[in-house]
């Protein structure tokens, strides 16, 4: 059940990261409603299949407009919604197997046209709707349900990738900093282009990775989350690389190219050099 | 007439240059092109035919093949009916003239008569001289045509115009110094009415313009191709959005975006990328939103024969998605049924709030022919119904269509491709599954109003082509009533849902006889389905029918041969 809807039956595990992703993002949507001034209708959050999908639903206050379709489109339904209608702020919410798996061939072309769009992505390094199966994430030789002798692949770094595709705004993050997070949300909502807030979001049933996040000093355990310094350069693309092939999880905004025009604004360019032509002649060019 | 060759050679620009000729001066018209797929060369043809009155198919003997080369004089030579001619270029290859029966035959070298006026391009007009005077069309016809197309504008102008007329009257006096002679072609007939010369692909996409379309997203593929190509050139200013997509997945699940979003969204697409659109459009089906799926059908499964026509994907249209899906179907059967339909299709779309698909087929895609100038003004333009209210609105709640509340304004919901209640959150609860399905194909008696066509329908035994075999089989069945058979038609583009007053006449009657372009006789298993006793007549050789043919199997099947 959910606050607004007593009948809405899907629960988050307790302790799951994705309660932090949802706290986060209702703040930023909340600072940019006031703001802004432009009600909260003016926004869309299309989600993902999976468990972090569902936070479309568990939202809570003044609730934005929401999608919530099929595995691994999100990104090109966000594309339909941001074209079709560009005074909209557009938000992809999905879990890394929709996203880096099934969705993955839909990141690149996004990156090349610079679609205005929010992707939050939650990343638990594993499937767990369908109850712990490998994901693109997972570490080799992890043992999951769908791995029970060990993964025989190599994970992927997304930030690394993202950058590499050259999507214009990267940032990394953990689910528990929800001030933080909201900060970075914020900021990327407000960038002119794609931006891709990649936050570890632990599954506390088939990977629970906080006490590697974030260390434990009695047992010993260093945090593998770091935060980026100060001094790095934002705007430098191979400063940018040199974080995210450091390993372990930088902590803030890796990259964000200011330079670039956005989609929409390029087609609208486009648009105003182009005359529209007028129906009743387009009709009379084949007459007879 | 046909034209045929190597791609490259003007096989195209002949036919549809003699094409746009005759119907400049009144004749009625239609083209049929097959081509190879790929890029330069291969062997290649196009068919011209010309008449006086309404031209139902692309016709099944030639009166005239021009042979571009010796593959195509091979290939091509045996649909030559008999008494008719053969032109061939004969800077290319010689033939023995005696071929047998009494087919004509007249070897010009095209290019050589073409080089000699200068112009080495216009070696069409060598073909097109010698064809008018063949049926007798004054050759004034196509010198004014000849002038109309090179002026552009340009410094070398009249000398292109002198070249292509000196051309012309090359290839008139080679046939003028044979005997040959076609049967004449009568003075043309023009309409009283303005008319338009458009292929299918062409139709649709200015049918979907008139029909307010703003988005459209698309992906190459044959035969669809280029809808998208006219589309990125014309669907452009404020408020409109079209794009070449990375994927069909891309296209589908991006204009379901554009429709959740308020705006009339389309895209194209063939076979193959049709089935990676299933997924995509039983979430529009599911979420309700109104989206246009073109489908021109290409032959075969998987990438089977990208440029030959078929009528293979009616099923997949129907049921393209998983569970209980039952996708409204629009199929035109002309050039000028494709203008119609895709207004209907997003009317459609718009009225019930769904997925559409408007079915074509490649036959109507590259199908050029002259008709009649749509009345814009009196078209009729539908838009969906919208939300205006307060918070709080929802969405799904009822048994039939509802208002849809649009980004930006009050009336949030989740539009959800999982199960839902009336908000758009998820649910599993069976009574809302119950409620919803019931309420997703209530919607669909929306549409089930429409018109259709029905002649001599006192008969037990009637004939109802679907799609593009319109054309050929209407001529079969006028042939077979001038034979005095009792008879009826039956026609709709609309095949899902069936309009319900002629499925409840379908079902009156004795036997219903369908011919397609398909293996297992789709049409008439759906008919079948709903209780009419109907029959397939079936051909699946990438080709359109040929009437002779329909008229043949007609006779058999109701045994009377």
């Amino acid at each position: 059940m959910s606050v607004n809807n007593p009948e809405y039956d899907f629960k988050w595990c307790p302790g799951c990261g994705d309660f932090g992703v949802r706290r986060a993002l209702e703040r930023s949507l909340e600072d940019r409603r006031i703001a802004t001034e432009l009600p909260m209708e003016n926004n869309v959050v299309v989600a993902g299949i999976g468990c972090s999908g569902n936070l479309v639903h568990l939202l809570e206050g003044d609730r934005p407009y929401g999608f919530h379709g099929v595995h691994g489109r999100t990104l090109p339904v966000a594309m339909g919604i941001k074209m079709g209608r560009p005074e909209l702020n557009v938000l992809v919410v999905a879990g890394d197997g929709d996203f880096l798996s099934i969705g993955m061939e839909h990141i690149a072309p996004q990156a090349a046209r610079n679609l205005n769009v929010t992707a939050v992505i939650m990343d638990n390094a594993v499937y767990g709707l369908t109850k712990g199966q490998s994901s693109p994430t997972s570490e080799f030789d992890m043992i999951t349900s769908s791995t029970p002798y060990g993964k025989k692949e190599e994970k992927i770094n997304p930030l690394k990738l993202y950058l590499e595709y050259g999507v214009s705004f990267v940032a990394s993050m953990i689910s528990s900093k929800i001030k933080d997070l909201s900060q970075i949300i914020n900021t990327a909502m407000n960038h002119k282009g794609f931006s891709i807030v990649h936050v570890q979001s632990p599954c506390t049933t088939y990977n629970d990775t906080y006490q590697l996040l974030k260390g434990n000093a009695k047992l010993g355990i260093a945090p593998i989350a770091w935060e980026i310094p100060e001094t790095h350069n934002n705007s430098d693309i191979n400063a940018a690389h040199d974080i995210a092939s450091k390993g372990g999880v930088p902590l803030g905004i890796l990259y964000e190219n200011k330079t670039r025009s956005s989609f929409d604004e390029n087609i609208k360019e486009l648009s105003s050099k182009v005359k529209p032509r007028n129906l009743d002649k387009i009709i009379g060019s084949f007459s007879i | 007439m046909r034209f045929a060759g190597e791609g490259g050679q003007g096989v195209v620009t002949s036919a549809e240059g003699f094409a746009q000729a005759a119907a400049q001066e009144g004749y009625y018209i239609q083209t049929f092109a097959t081509f190879p797929s790929q890029i330069m060369g291969g062997p290649t043809w196009t068919q011209t035919r010309i008449s006086t009155s309404e031209v139902l198919s692309s016709g099944d003997e030639l009166d005239v093949l021009v042979a571009f080369n010796e593959e195509a004089y091979n290939m091509h030579k045996e649909s030559v009916k008999t008494d008719g001619v053969i032109i061939y270029n004969s800077g290319d290859f010689q033939i023995d003239n005696n071929i047998g029966g009494s087919v004509k035959t007249l070897g010009m070298p095209f290019d050589e008569l073409a080089k000699s006026t200068g112009n080495t391009r216009a070696s069409n007009m060598v073909v097109m001289g010698a064809l008018a005077d063949l049926v007798n069309m004054p050759q004034l016809i196509l010198e004014s045509f000849v002038t109309k197309k090179f002026t552009r504008g340009r410094p070398n102008d009249a000398e292109i115009i002198s070249s292509n007329i000196q051309a012309l009257s090359l290839g008139k006096s080679e046939v003028e110094k044979t005997d040959f002679h076609l049967e004449e072609l009568s003075p043309p007939r023009p309409p009283k009415y303005e008319q338009i010369l458009i292929n299918g692909n062409t139709a649709i996409s200015l049918g979907a313009l008139v029909a307010g379309l703003e988005v459209f997203i698309g992906y190459p593929i044959s035969p669809a191709t280029p809808i998208l190509l006219w589309m990125e050139q014309r669907l452009i200013g404020k408020g409109k959005f079209v794009h070449q997509a990375s994927s069909e997945i891309e296209s589908i699940t991006a204009i379901i975006g554009a429709g959740y979003s308020g705006k009339k969204s389309m895209t194209s697409t063939a076979g193959p990328g049709f089935s990676l659109m299933s997924e995509g459009i039983g979430l529009a089906w599911m979420a309700e939103i109104p989206i246009v799926v073109v489908n021109v059908q290409r032959g075969g499964p998987a990438t089977g024969l990208p440029t030959k026509t078929e009528q293979s994907d009616l099923y997949a249209s129907m049921y393209p998605a998983h569970g209980d899906v039952s996708i409204p179907v629009i199929a035109p059967g002309t050039v000028e049924e494709c203008f119609y339909a895709s207004i209907n299709a997003i009317n459609w779309a718009e009225r019930y709030q769904g997925p559409v698909v408007l079915l074509s087929e490649m036959a109507l895609s590259e199908r050029q022919t002259n008709i009649p100038k749509p009345d814009i003004k009196k078209i009729k333009i539908e838009n969906r119904l919208t939300y205006t209210g307060d918070k709080g609105h929802k969405r799904y709640e009822g048994e039939n269509v509802s208002p849809m509340s649009l980004p930006g304004h009050p009336g949030s919901y989740v539009a959800n491709g999982s199960e839902h209640d009336v908000w758009g959150d998820t649910t599993h609860l069976p009574q809302r599954h119950v409620e919803m399905t019931n309420r997703r194909f209530n919607k669909l008696k929306l549409l089930e109003n429409e018109e259709y066509e029905s002649i001599n329908n006192n008969n037990e035994v009637s004939i109802m082509p679907w799609g593009g075999s319109k054309g050929p089989v209407q001529e079969a069945y006028e042939l077979l009533v001038q034979e005095g058979l009792d008879i009826g038609w039956y026609y709709t583009m609309f095949l899902n849902p069936i309009p319900k007053k002629l499925l409840a006449e379908l079902k009156e009657k004795k036997l219903i006889i369908v011919p397609e372009l398909n293996y297992r006789g789709q049409w008439s298993s759906i008919l079948r389905s709903y209780g009419v006793n109907a029959k397939s007549i079936t051909q699946y050789t990438g080709l359109p029918f040929k009437v002779n043919d329909l008229v043949h199997e007609i006779k058999q099947n109701i045994n009377l041969e």
